[in-house]
């Protein structure tokens, strides 16, 4: 593979001068979070067929984005966990998020259809302390009237690795309850009272496929194109709602997004009737002085280009894109990304 | 010119001369390499766990609350551990015996066409990677196991006996003994493979003496082979258990990844190994010394295996 690549590069290296591309031949490289590497990659795909450019992106997860970004090894890191901003200050980084995604609950329940239970955050958070145990609960049941409820037991599945989709489950459990907020709390990996762990989406999904009476929660994504069986969720308005991609982005549209400094917002638990309480977004981190000015140009020219003309590739992917007056937000704070000499180094 | 005839004859260098302090260089590098390398490893395990060490103290070998989330840091590795000796030991009393059956039917009683076959397929057993034992358990066999041998046996236990604790668990094919049954299956060939090396190194006149005495094969194979390969079956088994006590992919998929101390059977654990997997791609700080001093930790109890066994093993060539 490596031989195979390093024998391309200089062919198409020459293809590119002889075909007398614009510019030069950027390569940049990123490393972090899995969950956006799909549309990263086929992003990179188009975007090197238009312009010639690549993009190198290796998902090694978002702490390890996040280390080799201070290690100053890659010219951008990604996470799906957002940094707050006296920590982005103290290390000189700079965030922006990318694409939004939704954490999922779903659960097997044979003769039950998706969206047929409901469920509301406190619900969710005492099966997950272990302390609603039943299907045929009576507080699953007051918020499920006229549903013939299982009198199974609950089995709890969760992520055994640390994760970005961990972190934005815990997290919205420790809002929605004290206790799982004094017990657990939220993070990517997280001391879970009960239950037992998968490694990776497939993972969780295989065991909740293989355990009648389960409850588990993916990315949105793996739900979908897995079928999975989901659960209605409350949200803040007190309206039930499904996840799907219009209730991810109607997330993304009322978080007060000019109010974050340094984009420091989790999507978790917004207002507005059509939200989805899980949802998340995914950033990008990078220095705030680029030595190098042209490398922070290129990587931020591949994000501008990614605003404009990728958008059908994310949905396709079955990722939402942020609104358009999140992205001007955006681009308006690649001002402040600037190069030795003190100026932007993008456009 | 008398000074040339008057020098001592010249004598040809042998050939091998010139090469000899080169080839003993490289065998005594190579030696010191391993040692080096050994003990690089041990220092900077122990260099890198320090602080999480330090901090617990023994509570990190006994403690049972493993908790990430940096707002209340608590790492106490009693579940993982207890996990790994516990698949480790049920993986090699299942394998062992089996094992020890294909080797032996291969060297004594296999006939001589079915011979190569069934070694070649043992060997490439062997071969297959950790991480399509992995699929394969969580896939294939998980439900399988769920259906025929999980449910029977919970709902064949009865209420409030020892069974029913033994058996306790969620039956959908993972946990301890479902990890150890892979374990198993994956250290099996190993052993196969080596044991029927050994066996082949018997001489044949000592086993063909034996069977003109008059010797059954099964005493053939118990009071004479299985004594002459002692020393080397030792090393064999041990293989097998270093082997188990440091999988990681096939056991994570399948083990249930709980750090609680299992329950029963079927409940869910996890092992040295597949903590350090699951955990050590988003560990920062404390929890990456955590996850260091676990590594730290196998690394004491494989020592440990292996120092009993030759510990073991003198007493026995004494006796």
């Amino acid at each position: 593979m490596k031989i195979l690549r390093a024998a391309l590069t200089p062919v198409s290296w020459v293809a590119a001068l002889a075909l007398a591309a614009p510019a030069t031949a950027a390569s940049i490289s990123g490393a972090g979070a899995t969950f956006p590497a799909p549309v990263y990659a086929k992003w990179a795909e188009t975007y090197r067929a238009q312009t010639h450019n690549d993009l190198n992106y290796q998902a090694i997860g978002s702490g390890g984005g996040i280390k080799q970004i201070n290690a100053g090894t890659v010219d951008f890191g990604a996470s799906d966990k957002p940094l707050k901003p006296d920590v982005q200050a103290a290390d000189g980084l700079q965030q922006f998020p990318t694409v939004i995604g939704g954490v999922v609950p779903v659960m097997n329940l044979p003769g039950f259809k998706p969206g047929q239970i409901r469920l509301t955050g406190k619900v969710l958070a005492d099966i997950y302390l272990g302390l609603i145990k039943k299907w045929n609960d009576p507080v699953i049941a007051s918020w499920n009237k006229g549903v013939a409820l299982p009198n199974i037991p609950i089995t709890v599945v969760h992520r055994s690795d640390g994760s970005g989709t961990s972190f934005l489950f815990t997290t919205y459990l420790s809002m929605e309850d004290p206790k799982w907020a004094a017990g657990p709390g939220g993070n990517d990996a997280v001391n879970w009272p009960v239950g037992l762990g998968g490694k990776g989406n497939d993972g969780v999904a295989a065991f909740v496929k293989q355990t009648v009476g389960s409850i588990g929660y993916v990315e949105y994504a793996y739900a979908k194109q897995n079928q999975m069986t989901y659960a209605l969720m409350q949200n803040k308005a007190g309206k039930w709602v499904a996840p799907n991609a219009a209730n991810f982005a109607a997330a993304a549209a009322y978080a007060k997004w000019p109010a974050a400094p340094g984009f420091y917002l989790l999507l978790l638990d917004q207002p507005g009737a059509a939200s989805w309480p899980i949802t998340g977004a995914t950033f990008i981190l990078m220095h705030k002085k680029q030595t190098n000015p042209q490398a922070g140009h290129d990587v931020l020219a591949f994000f501008d280009w990614a605003y404009k003309n990728g958008d059908a590739q994310a949905a396709a992917l079955d990722y939402v894109t942020l609104p358009a007056p999140v992205k001007a937000l955006v681009r308006k704070s690649w001002n402040t990304i600037v190069g030795p000499n003190g100026k932007p180094v993008y456009p | 010119m008398s000074i040339v005839l008057n020098a001592p004859p010249r004598r040809g260098t042998p050939r091998g001369a010139t090469f000899e302090p080169v080839f003993e260089g490289l065998c005594f590098g190579a030696a010191t390499a391993l040692l080096v390398a050994l003990g690089g490893v041990l220092v900077s395990l122990a260099i890198g766990g320090w602080p999480a060490l330090s901090r617990f103290g023994l509570n990190f070998i006994t403690g049972v609350t493993w908790d990430p989330n940096p707002d209340h840091e608590v790492y106490g590795a009693a579940g993982p551990i207890v996990g790994t000796l516990i698949t480790s030991a049920a993986a090699l009393a299942m394998a062992l015996p089996v094992a020890g059956g294909v080797a032996f039917f291969l060297v004594e009683l296999c006939p001589t066409f079915l011979r190569r076959p069934i070694g070649t397929a043992v060997e490439l057993l062997a071969g297959i990677p950790s991480i399509v034992y992995g699929m394969w358990g969580l896939f294939v066999f998980a439900p399988f196991f769920a259906a025929h041998v999980e449910t029977p046996l919970m709902s064949a236990a009865p209420p409030g006996s020892f069974w029913e604790t033994l058996f306790s668990g969620i039956p959908n094919g993972s946990g301890m003994l479902a990890a150890s049954i892979i374990l198993a299956i994956m250290i099996l060939p190993f052993m196969a493979a080596t044991l029927r090396e050994l066996l082949n190194t018997v001489p044949p006149q000592v086993r063909e003496s034996a069977y003109g005495l008059g010797a059954t094969t099964a005493e053939v194979v118990l009071s004479v082979t299985l004594p002459y390969i002692r020393r080397g079956a030792i090393g064999a088994v041990m293989l097998g258990l270093g082997r188990a006590l440091g999988e990681t992919m096939a056991v994570t998929f399948i083990i249930g990844n709980s750090h609680a101390f299992p329950k029963g059977l079927f409940d869910s654990g996890s092992t040295i190994a597949s903590t350090i997997a699951n955990e050590f791609n988003e560990a920062s700080g404390l929890q990456s010394a955590a996850l260091i001093a676990l590594g730290l930790v196998l690394f004491v109890i494989t020592f440990t295996v292996l120092a009993l066994a030759r510990l073991l093993l003198r007493t026995q060539v004494r006796a």
